[in-house]
This record gives structure tokens, sequence and C-alpha cells, in this order.
């Protein structure tokens, strides 16, 4: 009877492999790295890509995307106009409105740490004076301190923008700053606003203040509205009418968290030029290990010769010499998902955002590093399988 | 029975050279056959055909009877699995693995499980008298002792022939002489034995010797 070739277990072909590896150790190590680079920097941009969707998602679900702002556009003769002394009280009784609200920016107002500091260099910080439910509507926070109340708004009382107090280099109430021409006493500070950006960056006094002591108007030139979800779109159509019904024209109405959402669509396409660049890295991290296997065909053709004489088929040297390349890949693709994982973490740690890392990051990661090394491993495959045995033993 | 027979075996190399002439003969089962010639005169050309390493270029190459020639390269493969046991001039030794692994490499192709290939490795080994470097690296041993891994390689699979490539090419006298003991004794024990040898003494001590010169048995 002629015998039939033996079929090699996954654990010996993988023993072959890695010790086809350990002989040359050094080689192995360098190939592997081309791969981890690639592998890590796709990992990482998929693992920051996740957490800054998720922390934005979560900051989206906390705001909600239920408030609509209105602002004046620009008056038929130029400069800005602003709104009309009503317009809060009108918006209030819209239909499914549940707040409503308003900031006034005091043009020509500046903040300033002291007197001493030039008012040209205002640090992009403005002046505002702030309806009470301002942060309610907003559903805002105050990271130290308080907001505005019905006493301290008839004071020299000012709550600072997160920015702004950044700017200032103040983390606690208590100190004073020169805002509109008087020292006035900061007694908190915000949390960053995502529906109000601009508040950020503003210093914000009280409404009923602003009126008895900075000449203020009363006009105020921001609306806040928030709405119950299903009405969001209905007032939309209304709202400029009713803020300001002889101009309706002169009213810009627009719903903030579109921005947020814009900025979670931008990123994916940002994603997309990064993921790129980790695909070029792990192509060029692949073309390095079939270089490297390539010449490791070229130096082994005795032992490929050899063990053709023991019996090995073409089939087994060219399983031989894949597994090989997939180990190789392998090790680097688990280095570089553990690095970039390791990137991710340390970003959502960074941010203070949510651990978001989807299981299918690691699954692609070691996916990507199979296929990489399979592919790149073929070709070399091939030639050692090609070697007749006495070519391959008539070598050196 | 015969164990290798040889039917007019020609070898033409691609371009031209003709290694091998028409060449028939017949090894029977427990023969000790010596090949002896001039270096270029075919003796591993011959020996490749034997062992299926080579497909002759015209004539025919029966072990055990089977025609070789009907066989696909994966059947070639798994007949030198199965039934020979090649020992070549220069070793042919894996440096990192000691001399049980390299033994055990053997029986990887003959599908053997892993934990009953290395008690089968220590038992060759000892039958060639290296039961004392059983876990040592080839450039731990002497050039005698590493062909003798190399012979426990080849007999451990329990091969229907062994063929060696002047496998005392490489050594000094002593270490040669050492080397013929063992195929002298595996002889004695039922094995047959081809070998390719300048060793002149030995040629005249076999039982059978062959002859080549240019391709063609004398
Ligand atoms: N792969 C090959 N391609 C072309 N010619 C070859 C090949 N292998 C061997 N030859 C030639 O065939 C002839 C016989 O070679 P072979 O190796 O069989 O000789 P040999 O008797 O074993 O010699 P030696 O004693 O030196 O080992 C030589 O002339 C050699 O050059
Ligand atoms: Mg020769």
């Amino acid at each position: 009877m002629i015998p039939a070739p033996a079929r090699l277990s996954a654990w010996d072909l993988a023993a072959v492999g890695l010790a086809g590896l350990r002989a040359r150790r050094g080689r192995a190590v360098l190939s592997a790295l081309g791969v981890a680079i690639g592998i890590a920097s796709m990992i990482s941009v998929l693992g920051i890509s996740a957490v800054s969707s998720a922390g934005l998602q979560e900051q989206l679900a906390r705001v909600g995307t239920n408030v609509l702002t209105v602002a004046p556009g620009h008056s038929i003769l130029g400069g800005q106009a602003s709104l009309p002394l009503e317009s809060v009280a009108r918006v209030s009784h819209v239909p499914g409105v549940v707040g409503a609200t308003a900031i006034a920016y005091m043009n020509g107002a500046t903040a300033r740490r002291t007197n001493l500091i030039d008012s040209a260099v205002t640090n992009g910080v403005g002046v505002a004076a702030a309806r009470l439910d301002l942060l309610a509507t907003l559903k805002g926070t105050v990271r130290s301190g308080t907001f505005l109340n019905a006493a301290t708004a008839r004071y020299p009382a000012v709550v600072l923008g997160t920015y702004a107090a950044d700017r200032f280099g103040i983390d606690r109430p208590g100190r004073q700053i020169f805002v509109a021409g008087r020292w006035m006493t900061v007694i908190g500070i915000l949390d960053p606003l995502p529906l109000a950006p601009d508040l950020d960056a503003t210093a914000l006094v009280g409404w009923p203040y602003a009126e008895k002591e900075l000449g203020f108007d009363g006009h105020p030139t921001i609306v806040y509205e928030r709405s119950t979800a299903d009405r969001v779109t209905t007032i939309a159509k209304v709202l400029a009418a009713t803020a300001n019904p002889e101009h309706p024209d002169q009213v810009q109405v627009s719903r903030p968290s579109d921005a947020l959402t814009a900025e979670l669509a931008a990123r994916a396409a940002f994603n997309g030029l990064f993921l790129g660049l980790g695909a070029v890295a792990l192509l060029v991290g692949g073309i390095g290990i079939a270089n490297v296997m390539v010449i490791s065909v070229l130096e082994r053709r005795q032992e490929i010769g050899l063990r053709r004489s023991l019996g090995a088929t073409r089939g087994q040297i060219r399983l031989q010499f894949v597994v090989e390349a997939v180990v190789l890949s392998l090790c680097g693709g688990v280095t570089g998902t553990i690095v970039g994982l390791a990137a991710s973490l340390l970003f959502a740690f960074a941010q203070g955002w949510p651990l978001a890392l989807p299981a299918q990051v690691i699954t692609l990661g070691v996916t990507a590093a199979v296929l990489v090394g399979i592919v790149s491993g073929l070709y070399p495959a091939r030639r050692a399988a090609a070697l007749t045995p006495t070519e391959a033993l008539a070598t050196g | 029975m015969s164990v290798i027979e040889l039917e007019r075996a020609s070898k033409t190399y691609p371009g031209g050279l003709q290694a091998l002439r028409d060449v028939t003969l017949t090894i029977g089962q427990g023969e000790l056959v010596a090949i002896c010639g001039p270096s270029g005169s075919g003796k591993s050309t011959m020996l490749h055909l034997m062992g299926t390493l080579d497909r002759p270029s015209e004539g025919r190459v029966r072990l055990l009877g089977h025609d070789m020639a009907t066989l696909s390269d994966r059947r070639l493969s798994a007949v030198r699995a199965h039934w020979i046991g090649f020992v070549f001039q220069q070793f042919f030794l894996t440096p990192h693995l000691t001399a049980v692994d390299n033994v055990a490499t053997r029986l990887l192709y003959l599908g053997v499980p892993a934990r009953r290939r290395a008690a089968a490795a220590r038992e060759a080994l000892e039958r060639v008298g290296l039961g004392n470097r059983l876990t040592h690296r080839p450039h731990e041993l002497s050039g005698g002792e590493r062909q003798r891994v190399a012979i426990a390689r080849a007999l451990v699979a329990r091969p229907v022939v062994l063929l060696a490539d002047e496998p005392t090419g490489n050594l000094d006298t002593a270490a040669g002489a050492g080397i013929f003991d063992i195929l002298w004794k595996l002889h004695e024990e039922g094995t047959t034995v081809v070998v390719i040898t300048h060793n002149t003494d030995l040629a005249e001590a076999v039982p059978r010797r062959v002859d080549l010169l240019d391709g063609r048995l004398q």
C-alpha cells in the first residue's frame, strides 16, 4: 500500500512556525514592529473616535436637542439689532415651550482681571446681562460658587464662563475683577455650556443691576427657549414672528445642538483620513514581513530541502511559511492593539469622557494582522514550496 | 522481495548533462550495498532517484514493487516519510534544536503525536549510542556525533531503506569508522542500507558493491 501524507495538527504547525522565528529573533521583532505601528494607529484612531463620539453623545443627551435660540440678524441699516423688550415673554407663551430666557451683551463693556490691564486687552471675554433662569434652560452647571439669584442680580456680582475664568486665572469665587469700569465680585464659575459656547467666554452680570448701573435698555440680544421634543420643528417655524412680530426677517432662529450633531459627523470624516493613514502604515508593515520572509526562504533552502526529504509535502512547506508570516504579523498586531487601546484609554481619561471601546475594535486589530500575515506570507511561501527537494538540498 | 528496482533509469539534467544512463539495478530486503565511483559519476543522482527526491528522465523506479512514476508529488512525499531514511554528508541538522528535537522532526511528517515523538527520538538516539547527548544542540556535538544524530533521525521512522550519501565524507577516519559500525549493525538487524562511499576498505568489506562510471553501471 502506498502511504498517504499525514495531516499536521494546528499545534504542530504553530510550533514549526514559532521555531522558525525564534531562530531569527531580532529580525522577527523588527518586521513585526511595522505591523504593530499600523495596527496601533488604526486602533487608537478608532478607539479615540469611539470615546469622543460617546462623550459628545453623552453631552447631547444631557443638554438635549430641544433648545432653540433667537438672535437678531443684521438690521437693514446695518449694525446689530436687538430684540423687542417683550420677546422673552411672548416666546414663553408659545405652546410647547417649557422655558424661555435671555442674555443681553453690554456693547463696549470689558471685563479685565484688574484695572491696570489695558482696556483694549479683552482676552476675548465679553460682558452680558443674564436672566436668572439662564442656567436652568441651558441645563448648565456651576463648577464652583453659585449662579446669580434675585439678590445678587442687583449687586456688582459676576459669574464667569469656564473659558473666561481660565483666562483670568480664577478657579474659585471671592475675587474682585474689573468689569464695565468698576470692581465686581466673582460669585461663581460655570462648567462649559455646550448649547451656548459663546457664554463660556463671557462674564455674566445681573439683569436688574445692568439696567440700573450700566445703562442697559432691557432689550435682549439672544433668547433661548426649551420646548418639548415633539414641538421643536413647529416652534422653529413661528419663533421669528413671535419674538419680533414687526421684523421677523431680522431674526435668526437656530438650534444650537445642531453644532454638536455636526461635530459628531465631522469627526467621522476626519477619522476616515487617519484610518487611511493607519492602513498605509499597515500595508508597509505587511510589505516588510513579505520582504523578511522572502529573504528567509532564500536562506533556508537547505532546511526546506531537508524537510522535503523527511516527507513534507509542498503544501506543508507552504503552510509552514504562511504560518510563520501570520505568527509574525499577529505578534505585531497584538502589540499594536494593546498600544492603540492604551492610547484610547489615556485619551478618555484625559478628557474625562466615558470609556467606550467597542469589542469589534480588538477583533478588527487581530483580524487585520492575520490577514496581513496571510497575504504577505503567500508569495514567499509559494516560492519555498516551488523548490524541488534536490534543488533545495543542492544549495551551499 | 525487492525493496528498490531501477529499470533502465536515466537522468538528464536541464542543460543536457546526462548524469545517469540506462541503469538497471535491484536491491533486496536487508541488503547492505555500497555505491562507488569517481566524483561526478552519478552516485548522488542515483540515490536521489531511489529515494524519490527526483524522478528519472527515462526508465522506472519501483519501491516495494510500486511504480513511483504514477505517484503525485504529494504521494511521493508520503513515500519518503514512511519508507525512506536519508543521511547526508552535510548532516543537515537544525542548529537551534536539541538532538532529540532534531530526530523528532522526522516524525512530524508521519503524523505521530508530539508526546510519542520525543520518546521515539530518545530511543533512536540510544540505538546510535547517543543516549548521553539527548539535549545537546548540534554545535555542542562532534562531527561524528552529529552524523549519528542524523542517522537516528533517519532510523526513527523505521524506514524500509536507509539511503546514505557519503555519510563519512566530512569525518575523520575514526569517526567514519564509528558511523560504519552503526550502519553495519543496522544491516545485521535487518535494515536495508544503501551507502555511497569513497572508502575502499568499507567498499571491499560490504556484501555487495555497485560501481558507477560516467553514469553507467560497471
Ligand atoms: N541539479 C543539477 N543540474 C545539473 N547538473 C547536475 C545537477 N546535479 C548534478 N549534476 C551533474 O550531474 C553529474 C553527476 O552528479 P552527481 O552529484 O550525481 O555526482 P556524484 O557521483 O554524486 O559526485 P560526488 O562524488 O562528487 O558527489 C555531475 O556532472 C554534476 O555536475
Ligand atoms: Mg554526490
